[in-house]
C-alpha cells in the first residue's frame, strides 16, 4: 500500500437533519488517481466535497468525523478553511473560469495567495501553469482574450492550470469532463494520468469506463442504512480489482451495468 | 419493467380539436392586449404633445439663466435647476456607499436567521412606504432634530432615506444573479470571502448595481413631496452657495409656477416639466447603456 494523502475517518455528512454521507472511511493513496464511482444521489459529490470544506458554504451543512491530511484533521477547529483550499484544489463538473482574461484567470489565485513576484515571476508562473494543463500552445498568443473565449474543454484545461498554479498537494475533481465532447474528455484524462506523477488526484465520475481507464483505485458507494437514505463507501480496493473481482455483490451488479 | 396496460390504447371518446375556435380566441385576445398598449400609448403621445405645445416657446436661455420672478417673461428655473443637481449629486455620492455596503453585508455576508430574514422583509417594505412619510421623518429629525433647518443637507438626507431602501434591493438583487459556481471557484483556489466579493461579485455586478442606482436617483429628482414636508421653498432668487444653504428643486419650481392664474407661468411650467422629462430620459438611457456595457453573460 502506498503513501496516505488523506485518511478520512468515519466521516458523516448532514443537511439539515438528513444524513447524507455515514461513517465513510477511507485511505487516499498518495500520487494515485482514486475514483468515486456509484449510482446518482448516494452523496460521491458531497463526500469529494468534504475533502476541502466546501460542503460548509452551503447552508445548514455539518460534517462530523475527521480528515487527517498532511498529519492534522481539517475540521479541527484551530484550522483554517482557506488555508486547506489552497492545498487541497478543486475542479468543478461544469468548467468556471472568471470572466477575466486568461492569464488574470490564473495570476488571480496566486495573487490573492501572496505571489509576491515581479511581473516576469508572474508571467512564467502564468505559463508554467498553462503548460502543464497542457493549454500552452493554444493560448500563448491571445492570454489577454476572456477565457469565457475558450471551448469547453479548454475552458476545463484552463480550470485546472488555475488549480496547479497554486502548487497544492491535493486536486480535487467533480465529473470534471461530464460536460466536454469524448475528444476533450480524453485529453483531460491524459492530463490526469500526467498529473499523477506530481499530485493526489480524486475524481468523481459517472462514466465507468472512464474511471476503468484512468484510476488506480475506486471507492464504491451506495445507500444504505434505515430505508436506504445515506451514502457510504461500500468497497475500496484497487481499480482493477473493483471492475473484474468485486467482493460485493452490489458493486459488481454495478459496474457490469446490471443496474444504477 | 413492463407496463400493464401496454404503450397504445383506446380512450372510446371522441377528440374535438376545433382549432378554428381555438385559434378565433387567441385572437380575440391578442387583440385586447394591443389595445392596451396602445391606449397607454396614445396617453403618453397627449401628454408629451401637450406639454411641448404648451412649452416650447418657453424653453429658451432665460429659461436656464433665470431666477423665478413674478413676470413670466422674466422668470426662469436656473435656482430649481441648480437646486435639483446639487441634490442629486449629493444624494448619489451619501447613498451608494451606504446602499451597497448594505446590500453587499445582506447578501454576501449576514448570517441567513430570523433576524437578517425580518431586516430583510422590512428593507423590501421600506422601498413601498409613500415618500411623505421620510418626509415628515426627515422634518423631526434632520430639519429640527440635528438642526439643519430647510437646508440643501436636509434635503439631500431625506432624499438618501427615501431610496435606501431601492438601492439595497437593487444591489441584492444584482449580486444575486452571480452563478454559485463562480463563487465556488474563487473560494476553492483559497479566498476569503472578502477577496471573492471585492474581485470578483462585485466586478461582475457592477453593471446591475449601477443601474439600480441611477433608476433610483432618476426617481429621487422627481420627488416633491417629501422636500415640501421638510421645507424646500418654492421662491429663490439666488445661486445656491453651499449644503447649508435653503434651495428648491424642479417639481417643486413646476408645482409653483402651476399653481398661478396666468396662463404664461402654466406655459413656463411645461417648459419645466419638458427638463425634467430631458433630465430623467438621459439618466434611464445612461442606466440601460451601462447595463449593456458591463452585464455579463455566463
Amino acid at each position: 500500500m502506498e503513501p496516505i494523502a488523506l485518511d478520512i475517518r468515519n466521516l458523516r455528512v448532514y443537511y439539515d437533519d438528513f444524513l447524507a454521507i455515514k461513517d465513510v472511511n477511507l485511505s487516499i493513496p498518495k500520487n494515485q488517481i482514486t475514483a468515486i464511482i456509484g449510482p446518482s444521489g448516494v452523496g460521491k459529490s458531497t463526500l469529494l466535497r468534504a475533502l476541502n470544506r466546501m460542503n460548509e458554504l452551503v447552508p445548514g451543512c455539518r460534517t462530523e468525523g475527521e480528515v487527517i491530511f498532511d498529519g492534522v484533521n481539517i475540521y479541527d477547529p484551530r484550522v483554517d478553511p482557506v488555508e486547506v483550499r489552497r492545498r487541497i484544489g478543486m475542479v468543478f463538473q461544469k468548467p468556471n473560469p472568471f470572466p477575466k482574461s486568461i492569464y488574470e484567470n490564473i495570476a488571480w489565485g496566486l495573487r490573492i495567495n501572496g505571489f509576491r513576484g515581479t511581473k516576469a515571476q508572474m508571467d512564467e508562473a502564468v505559463e508554467r501553469a498553462l503548460r502543464a494543463a497542457a493549454l500552452w500552445d493554444e493560448v500563448k498568443d491571445k492570454l489577454h482574450q476572456s477565457g469565457l473565449s475558450l471551448s469547453g474543454g479548454q475552458q476545463q484545461r484552463l480550470c485546472i492550470a488555475r488549480v496547479v498554479a497554486l502548487q497544492p498537494e491535493v486536486i480535487l475533481l467533480d465529473e470534471p469532463a461530464s460536460a466536454l465532447d469524448p475528444i476533450a474528455t480524453l485529453k483531460i484524462e491524459e492530463l490526469m494520468r500526467e498529473l499523477k506523477r506530481e499530485y493526489t488526484l480524486v475524481i468523481v465520475t459517472h462514466n465507468m469506463q472512464q474511471a476503468a481507464r484512468v484510476s488506480d483505485y475506486a471507492a464504491m458507494m451506495m445507500l444504505t442504512g434505515e430505508g436506504e437514505r445515506s451514502g457510504t463507501v461500500i468497497e475500496f480496493d484497487r481499480t482493477k480489482v473493483i471492475f473484474t473481482n468485486p467482493r460485493d455483490k452490489r458493486t459488481e451488479d454495478y459496474v457490469t451495468g446490471r443496474f444504477g | 419493467m413492463t407496463t400493464e396496460y401496454g404503450v397504445r390504447f383506446e380512450y372510446g371518446v371522441r377528440f374535438e380539436p376545433n382549432l378554428a375556435h381555438r385559434k378565433a380566441l387567441g385572437r380575440v385576445w391578442e387583440g385586447v392586449a394591443l389595445l392596451a398598449i396602445l391606449l397607454g400609448i396614445a396617453m403618453l403621445l397627449t401628454l408629451l404633445v401637450q406639454v411641448f405645445l404648451d412649452g416650447l416657446p418657453y424653453l429658451r436661455p432665460q429659461l436656464f439663466t433665470e431666477f423665478p420672478s413674478r413676470f413670466p417673461d422674466q422668470a426662469g428655473l436656473r435656482s430649481a435647476l441648480q437646486g435639483s443637481i446639487w441634490l442629486m449629486v449629493l444624494t448619489a455620492l451619501l447613498s451608494f456607499p451606504l446602499g451597497v455596503g448594505a446590500g453587499i453585508y445582506l447578501e454576501e455576508f449576514a448570517p441567513k436567521n430570523a433576524l437578517t430574514r425580518f431586516i430583510e422583509i422590512n428593507v423590501a417594505n421600506l422601498a413601498g412606504v409613500p415618500s411623505i412619510i421620510y418626509g415628515l421623518l426627515g422634518l423631526g429629525l434632520f430639519v429640527r432634530g440635528l438642526g439643519l433647518g430647510r437646508s440643501l443637507l436636509a434635503g439631500v438626507l431625506t432624499m438618501t432615506l427615501v431610496i435606501l431602501p431601492v438601492i439595497i434591493v437593487s444591489t441584492r438583487e444584482a449580486l444575486r444573479a452571480v452563478p454559485a459556481s463562480i463563487r465556488e471557484a474563487a473560494l476553492a483556489l483559497g479566498a476569503s470571502r472578502w477577496e471573492m466579493v471585492r474581485d470578483h461579485v462585485l466586478v461582475y455586478s457592477m453593471g446591475g448595481i449601477l443601474t439600480g442606482m441611477i433608476l433610483a436617483l432618476s426617481r429621487a429628482i422627481g420627488e416633491t413631496a417629501p422636500l415640501i414636508t421638510i421645507g424646500a421653498l418654492t421662491y429663490i432668487a439666488f445661486d445656491l452657495r453651499g449644503p447649508l444653504d435653503i434651495f428648491t428643486v424642479l417639481p417643486i419650481q413646476i408645482f409653483n409656477w402651476v399653481s398661478m392664474p396666468q396662463t404664461e407661468f402654466h406655459q413656463l411650467a411645461a417648459a419645466g416639466i419638458i427638463v425634467l422629462l430631458a433630465l430623467l430620459l438621459t439618466m434611464n438611457a445612461m442606466a440601460i447603456w451601462l447595463r449593456n456595457r458591463l452585464q455579463k453573460r455566463w
